[in-house]
């Protein structure tokens, strides 16, 4: 949670002062001990005793302590830092440093804290880490600080902001300040210019920040801050609009990613194809199975297994979708019903397998580290894993795209879906290439499910909850066309988002639903109808 | 080795007519327990749990000598998440396999369609989740929590500690979220929140996209006064919703959220480490800190040979509840369903956090509530505990129509939905 190389200039700066520790020992260590008793409201008040002492040695303690890794000593009650290596702990004394390794859990008692407990601790430890060496642990404090209400800290920021070089770092604290003047009994004059400097950061947390203020100001400034606030307002409304269609295309590439398997099996093969949600999930438990691997071989390759498990999963679902083809539904070509219902039956039993092989709950797929958290563009916010995603399966698209039109494969089958009896009087072996393109077309959904197993869960009901959305998109694009499923994809995605914030999730999805009925009524061939085996059936 | 004989024993008198001869047999030496949770479809995930619990509890209490001298038998079916199967294997359990209590059911709207079952066949059914509450019914003993026991406490310990004055109230489209939110958004008010501080939110059952709603609740958020979420979001939607909080870095310190539906076994799928701080409220944690507890957490690893399973506290409420039943037989001499019933009440067992839960006449139990805090290890600390122990309330207060009701099965009232106003049993909730 706090950055070691905090922890590490704590301890440095303990070391540094050995020669006074032994003697404020007595003064700091009843303090600390205090920690260990009472309720978590007495803690707060030992916290808030141990932050007035201004001591830097408390600063491991209270980091510690916000972490959840500090212990009490069950043999001798002595309040510890904690440090787990394997099963066991190693604690050490917060004042002397000395280490005991090797600790069962048994052994120690933790110190439970609260979220009000490690805000506040946050925020009293930022005001050490203004002055560290560090820049980004100077600017992450002034962060902090923009939402204290402490405004005794005015000086503090004010002799800060004199030493300070870095320009963002300054321009926060200013911002810091600003919000603390906003709250101080400081002249008209100074607060007005302090609502400037709030609305240049623009934001929701200059609105919200304004707004808390703004019953506390005299009637002049208070008209400042309305106006300020309306321009922020109108300017947050563009940038919803913006976001909002971001979410759509984020929206849009996961229901391409989901369904574009289905665009082979369903769109050029005409196989309605109920299992097609499993392949996903095979998908999705394969990257399970090569993480848990790949966690007990080589622990530091976890940050790859993604590009190990795209392969294997294509693999997988591929080989599940040839066997399929080969075994149950070469003998149903033409008996749509039947295949609807045999399909449907494979993926019962498929469900049930996984069921009873990883158990009915929960897996958890870990997220790499650069799949994680969120860009700031202006008033947007891109979280990183719906980049990926929307990168993935656009390349996913081009690659299938580049295979069916450019490849001898895709050639065979473009022929076998426009005319089988001519291609297979030109020497085509249809059975064969119908298999291949089966397995193709789960494949890819296998490969979709290593994509979607970062944003969702990994259970054995995962299919079911794409199967309706890839069909949707897939009649709705039109049978047997990739472009359509594309641009399906997106437009469902976007007008999915767009309904949402007007008329809510649950009624947002019945209109789009209201809505594709609707459109396959006029067009019973979708946006882009093609010819093909599954027209002229 | 042995379980796992005596679970397919159990399955194979379930299909095999064959055997029907020996089985009526061996029931005048057995007492059998019906087990009505689905073990495939979308509530296996939770249910399958529950089962295992249940034949864990039968074992351990034939170890101890059975129940009047008789073996205990556990009959499992599985209803497959599926409402109207739930009440065929409900008749099946009590009408062919004449068990003497059923354990069962998750989602309302199962206990809703095994009810008349019941009723009719006048049969008894211990129901281990939390609920919305509007109900009590005279065949139906119900050891989770009811909304005054999880909902409520949690509301007014992030009132108290938190200084949260903006609500988000968001959850799965079904009767129980709409149910706690109409009595949350009451009790809200009656403690002068303005409706512009509440936002209420559904969304569909397995709801995957959460980008709109989290980044709506970071905007309700920012509007200068402290904001929580309550989540009443239900399974399989919970686990992207908390990605997407994580991804958009809402913060516990910033916008805690308290869920009511999430447990040890929902984070079994997470990685918990962004989510440290957020809320959860139940009636037990796994890392309760008793000498029951441990030995109950001791003994479900050991059973399942898995060393990292993890406990919850719909499991505790059949902990409870079997227990509960143990000593009412003992008390009645008889498995005798109207005799069972009679004597139920009024039975106090030891729960596993340390003391002792009651049933009371409304066929609701005693219970502590205890809020804990999202743990890196997906483990909760408990941060708050209810003072004393909170009876559960079948009626909310909160709700017009509710408040005047009460409901005492005893004789001579023997009402579920007794109206103190006019005085006559039979108000809402009568069909």
């Amino acid at each position: 949670m706090f950055p070691i190389r905090l922890l590490l200039i704590g301890a440095l700066i303990c070391a540094a002062l050995t020669g006074q520790v032994s003697a404020h020992h007595e003064d700091l260590q009843p303090k600390i001990q205090a920690l260990a008793a009472g309720s978590l409201k007495d803690r707060a008040r030992t916290v808030e005793a141990l932050l007035k002492t201004g001591d830097s040695r408390i600063i491991p303690v209270l980091q510690h302590l916000a972490a959840g890794s500090l212990y009490v000593r069950k043999s001798d009650g002595l309040v510890v830092l904690t440090h787990k290596t394997g099963a066991s702990y190693d604690a050490t004394a917060p004042l002397t440093g000395e280490v005991t390794a090797g600790l069962a859990k048994r052994a120690l008692k933790k110190i439970k804290a609260n979220n009000s407990l490690r805000r506040r601790i946050k925020k009293g430890l930022s005001l050490f880490a203004l002055s560290s060496p560090e820049e980004d642990e100077r600017l992450a404090a002034a962060q902090t600080l923009l939402t204290s209400k402490d405004i005794s800290i005015l000086p503090l920021l004010e002799t800060r902001l004199e030493a300070e070089q870095d320009e963002e770092i300054r321009t926060a604290l200013l911002e810091a300040k600003a919000a603390m003047t906003l709250q101080s009994d400081a002249s008209d004059a100074e607060k007005t210019a302090a609502i400037s400097i709030l609305e240049e950061m623009g934001g929701r947390q200059a609105m919200s920040l304004l707004s808390q203020v703004e019953p506390l100001l005299s009637k002049a400034v208070k008209e400042q801050v309305l106006a300020a606030k309306g321009r922020l307002e109108s300017e947050r409304q563009l940038w919803e609009l913006l976001q909002n269609g971001w979410y759509g295309l984020s929206l849009g590439s996961v229901l391409l990613l989901a369904s574009i398997g289905l665009a082979i099996t369903f769109g050029v093969m005409g196989v309605i194809n109920m299992a097609h949600g499993e392949m996903v999930m095979i998908g999705a438990y394969t990257t399970y199975t090569v993480q848990t691997v790949i966690q007990s071989v080589a622990p530091g390759l976890l940050e790859f297994s993604l590009l190990f498990a795209l392969p294997l999963a294509f693999l997988a679902a591929g080989s599940v979708g040839f066997a399929m083809e080969r075994g149950v539904i070469r003998f149903l070509y033409g008996r749509p019903l039947e295949t609807l219902l045999a399909t449907w039956g494979i993926s019962l039993f498929l469900q049930q397998a996984v069921r009873t092989i990883f158990g009915p709950t929960n897996q958890e797929v870990i997220n790499p580290s650069w799949m994680s958290g969120a860009i700031e563009l202006g008033g947007l916010s891109l979280t990183l894993n719906r980049i990926w995603i929307l990168l993935f399966a656009i390349a996913v698209f081009a690659a299938l795209f580049l295979l069916i039109k450019r490849s001898h494969m895709g050639l065979q089958m473009r022929a076998v879906t426009q005319n089988r009896q001519m291609a297979s009087s030109m020497g085509i072996r249809t059975p064969w290439v119908d298999a291949f393109t089966f397995a193709l077309g789960s494949g890819i959904a296998g490969i979709a499910g290593v994509a979607l197993s970062q944003i969702g869960n990994v259970s054995p009901n995962l299919g079911q909850t794409y199967i309706i959305d890839s069909f949707m998109v897939v009649v709705f694009g039109g049978v047997g066309n990739l472009w359509g499923t594309l641009i399906g994809a997106l437009s469902l995605g976007i007008a999915n988002k767009f309904m949402e914030p007007l008329a809510g999730a649950v009624l947002a999805k019945i209109l789009v639903l209201a809505f594709i009925i609707l459109f396959i009524q006029k067009r019973p061939s979708g946006l882009f109808a093609l010819k093909g085996r599954a027209a002229q059936s | 080795m042995s379980n796992k004989l005596s679970r397919l024993a159990s399955v194979l008198t379930l299909g095999a007519g064959l055997l029907t001869a020996s089985v009526s047999m061996a029931a005048d030496n057995t007492i059998k327990v019906g087990i009505l949770h689905s073990l495939s479809g979308t509530m296996a995930i939770s249910e399958t749990t529950l089962k295992d619990a249940m034949l864990m509890l039968i074992e351990e209490q034939n170890k101890k000598g059975g129940l009047l001298g008789k073996k205990l038998e556990p009959v499992v079916v599985d209803p497959a998440s599926n409402w109207p199967l739930f009440a065929e294997k409900a008749r099946e359990l009590i009408e062919i396999e004449k068990v003497s209590a059923v354990f069962g059911a998750w989602t309302s709207v199962s206990r809703k369609s095994v009810l008349p079952v019941f009723e009719e066949l006048n049969s008894l059914l211990f129901y281990p989740v939390q609920y919305e509450g509007e109900e009590s019914q005279r065949n139906v003993f119900y050891t989770g929590a009811a909304p005054n026991q999880q909902a409520i406490p949690a509301v007014e310990y992030l009132m108290a500690e938190e200084g949260v004055e903006r609500w988000v109230l968001a959850g799965t489209d079904y009767v129980y979220p709409r149910t706690t939110n109409k009595i949350l958004e009451a009790f809200l008010k009656a403690k002068g929140v303005a409706p512009e501080d509440i936002m209420v939110n559904y969304t569909p059952f397995g709801h995957s996209d959460w980008q709109t709603i989290v980044s709506d609740i970071k905007a309700f958020g920012s509007a200068g006064k402290k904001t929580a979420v309550v989540s009443t979001i239900n399974g399989d939607a919970n686990v992207p919703f908390y990605k997407e909080l994580a991804n958009q870095g809402i913060k516990a310190e910033d916008i805690p959220v308290v869920a009511f539906s999430v447990g040890e076994e929902e984070l079994a799928g997470l990685d918990t480490a962004p989510l440290v701080g957020h809320l959860a409220a139940w009636n037990y944690f796994q890392s309760v800190d008793s000498a029951a507890n441990e030995a109950f957490v001791e003994a479900w690893k050991a059973y399942t040979g898995n060393p990292n399973r993890v406990s919850n506290d719909p499991m505790e409420a059949h902990y409870i509840g079997f227990n509960m039943w143990v000593k009412a037989v003992e008390k009645a001499g008889t498995t005798n369903a109207d005799a069972v019933i009679d004597s139920l009440v009024g039975i106090s067992v030891p729960n596993l956090s340390g003391g002792y839960s009651s049933m009371m006449p409304n066929h609701h139990i005693t219970k502590p509530v205890l809020i804990g805090e999202i743990q890196e290890d997906g483990q909760f600390d408990v941060v708050h505990e209810t003072a004393g122990l909170v009876p559960g309330d079948a009626w909310s207060d909160y709700l017009v129509d509710s408040a005047k009701l009460i409901s005492d099965w005893r004789a001579p009232l023997s009402c579920g939905n007794f109206n103190t106003a006019t005085n006559k049993c039979g108000g809402k909730g009568t069909e």
